[in-house]
């Protein structure tokens, strides 16, 4: 660190200053003044930056989690311009592959992908990802993040169908999973009209409480479209009385968005303030 | 379980701030300044900062200023950079010193990192993350300078970085994600901009952080992390929801998350502890007002009657 505090120091821009900083760095990655000194040496030097590239990528290996690092990696690729564009999503797919939601990670990718392109193979990449774990947030994220932003794809209205269908399936896999419902209500919001004639969606829901009568994401989501306008069918009805007498003989008069909030009083006690704020606040 | 270890923790903290040579101190060199706010802020909230020499303190910080910008690096000898810069502003507010710095110099660096979006960077080198948007919001209303910005498109930036989901990312269209969710807050509230916030559906998605385990995480299906009782707590606090939460639950997980031996806060229980997660389980703790402890701000986040010397005493 002495050597390197010495050069720092008088602004020494050498190959030996680069040196000193690469054993500096590999001690401490951490380091941001040895990052900015090592930039400075770099373009004095005008050093091959696919080299440094492979340097820092080696690196980010050991330290994925580590803001220097990125950031360096950021600093290169916009040098290295749109040509490196894919040799980049093919090092933070590898990273991901490892740490699937590292948030530096998805962080890089997103700006690689705006600033430099290489657009076409993004939502299969995300698909691949959901296929391995379908609870990866991060993955769910980056899927709206292509929709909408890809200029190789249609945008929102486009592909919102086949959204829905695609988070839908997503629902049904594993119900428990938060990422999917806040998906779908994500989809909903430009079209509140669809939320209540889609039928996709009471069959959704009345699919999973059959079987999960505990998912509170689903109870919750019905809540939602009951108190948005949604008439609900015999069906849904039934669902809801049918549950709600089993845990509470004295809802019998109470209207189905009550009940609701009641039963996930119940079942998520956890957030159970929640739960009496939305029951006091339904309007009918 | 039982109770907060008050003396303990401030034993831990005493020690690391005279530890210089061991391998966590050395590797953690380059941003001691925040170390430095973590400690500080956490004895002063467990009424403990008398067994610190503010002079010594001070002068180290200085020390650690930049003079031809007027930021600060993390340690002496280090570029300045705008997340020193504000532990620096941060620790001589605690110590009643904002007196000992030019105002107008440090002011100015920071608000030299506003790009024409609105967004800010966090030094010269052009990284770009809301966390920055709050560093300087934050910074610059201690030093009530906020007028040096452009603080209407410092709103709009943060509000572009907003998701459906109620939450916020580090850049637009980022995942939401707890500590990135209280840098955007933090921010939009010191500006009086919480309006843009839908309370209701943020609130909700803050409130499912909180897991079986009674702990919060920071994003869906990530595991909880005792920092998370700072991000999602102040937030929802900022928010007014922070009643959707278990609190008992949440104390019991930061109080289970301690050291009661060696003193210290740990990420989860029976880890190794470390400044940076003992700040946040007794930050969190006297968010809930756990007894014994100062109030703190959820959006400043320095102890309330700091705050309140720095604007109501004038």
């Amino acid at each position: 660190m002495d050597y390197f505090r010495a050069v720092y120091v008088a602004r020494e821009l050498s190959p030996r200053a680069l040196r000193l900083t690469t054993e500096a760095l590999l001690r401490n990655p951490g380091n941001y003044t040895i990052w900015h000194f090592r930039r400075l040496v770099i373009d004095a030097l005008d050093s091959d930056l696919v080299e440094e590239t492979l340097f820092v990528d080696n690196l980010a290996e050991a330290n994925s989690k580590n803001y220097q690092i990125w950031h360096h990696k950021r600093w290169l690729a916009e040098k290295l311009g749109p040509e490196a564009a894919n040799d980049d999503h093919d090092f933070t797919r590898f990273i991901l592959c490892h740490d699937a939601k590292n948030y530096h990670a998805w962080s890089h990718r997103q700006w690689v992908l705006q600033k430099l392109g290489g657009w076409d193979k993004e939502l299969d990449f995300c698909h691949q990802l959901l296929e391995e774990d379908i609870f990866n947030n991060s993955a769910w994220n980056q899927r709206f993040f292509v929709i909408t932003r890809s200029p190789l794809l249609g945008g929102l209205s486009a592909m919102w169908d086949s959204e829905v269908d695609y988070t839908i399936k997503a629902i049904l896999q594993n119900p428990s999973n938060e990422s999917p419902w806040r998906y779908l209500q994500g989809l909903y919001k430009g079209n509140p009209d669809s939320l209540i004639t889609d039928e996709r969606i009471p069959q959704l829901l009345l699919n999973i409480l059959k079987e999960n009568s505990y998912c509170v994401f689903a109870w919750n989501f019905l809540l939602d479209v009951l108190c948005k306008g949604l008439r609900p069918n015999k069906e849904i009805e039934e669902a809801v009385k049918g549950f709600t007498e089993l845990d509470d003989a004295g809802s019998s008069d109470q209207d189905l968005p009550t009940r609701i909030c009641s039963a996930l009083e119940r079942m998520d006690p956890i957030r159970v303030n929640y739960w009496a704020w939305r029951k006091s606040n339904l309007t009918l | 379980m039982g109770e907060l270890a008050v003396e303990k923790h401030a034993q831990y903290i005493l020690s690391v701030e005279k530890r210089k040579d061991d391998f966590e101190s050395l590797v953690m060199e380059h941003l001691r300044l925040n170390g430095a706010y973590w400690g500080l802020t956490t004895l002063d909230i467990m009424h403990k900062l008398g067994s610190v020499n503010s002079d010594e303190v001070v002068t180290w910080i200085l020390s650690c200023q930049d003079k031809e910008s007027g930021g600060f690096g993390g340690n002496v000898g280090h570029d300045p950079h705008v997340l020193y810069t504000l532990s620096a502003v941060q620790v001589l507010a605690l110590l009643d010193r904002l007196d000992a710095v030019d105002v107008d110099k440090v002011s100015d660096y920071v608000a030299g990192l506003q790009k024409e979006d609105g967004s800010f960077a966090g030094d010269i080198w052009g990284e770009i993350d809301t966390r920055f948007s709050y560093v300087a919001i934050c910074c610059l209303s201690l030093l009530h300078r906020l007028n040096k910005i452009n603080v209407e498109k410092a709103v709009d930036y943060i509000v572009s970085c907003k998701n459906l989901d109620g939450g916020f990312g580090s850049i637009p269209g980022g995942e939401s994600h707890a500590g990135q969710i209280f840098c955007c807050v933090g921010a939009l509230a010191i500006t009086g901009s919480l309006h843009h916030v839908d309370r209701d559906l943020l609130g909700w998605w803050l409130c499912e952080r909180q897991c079986k385990d009674g702990g919060l995480n920071g994003r869906p299906e990530k595991l909880t992390d005792v920092c998370y009782s700072w991000w999602v707590l102040s937030s929802l606090i900022m928010i007014d929801r922070v009643h959707w939460i278990d609190k008992n639950k949440l104390s019991k997980f930061i109080l289970n998350c301690q050291d009661i031996e060696k003193g210290g806060i740990s990420d989860r229980p029976d880890n190794a502890v470390d400044v940076f997660h003992t700040y946040f389980g007794v930050a969190g703790l006297s968010l809930m007002e756990y007894p014994g402890l100062k109030p703190i701000d959820p959006a400043y986040a320095l102890p309330a009657d700091v705050v309140n010397r720095i604007f109501f005493q004038k």
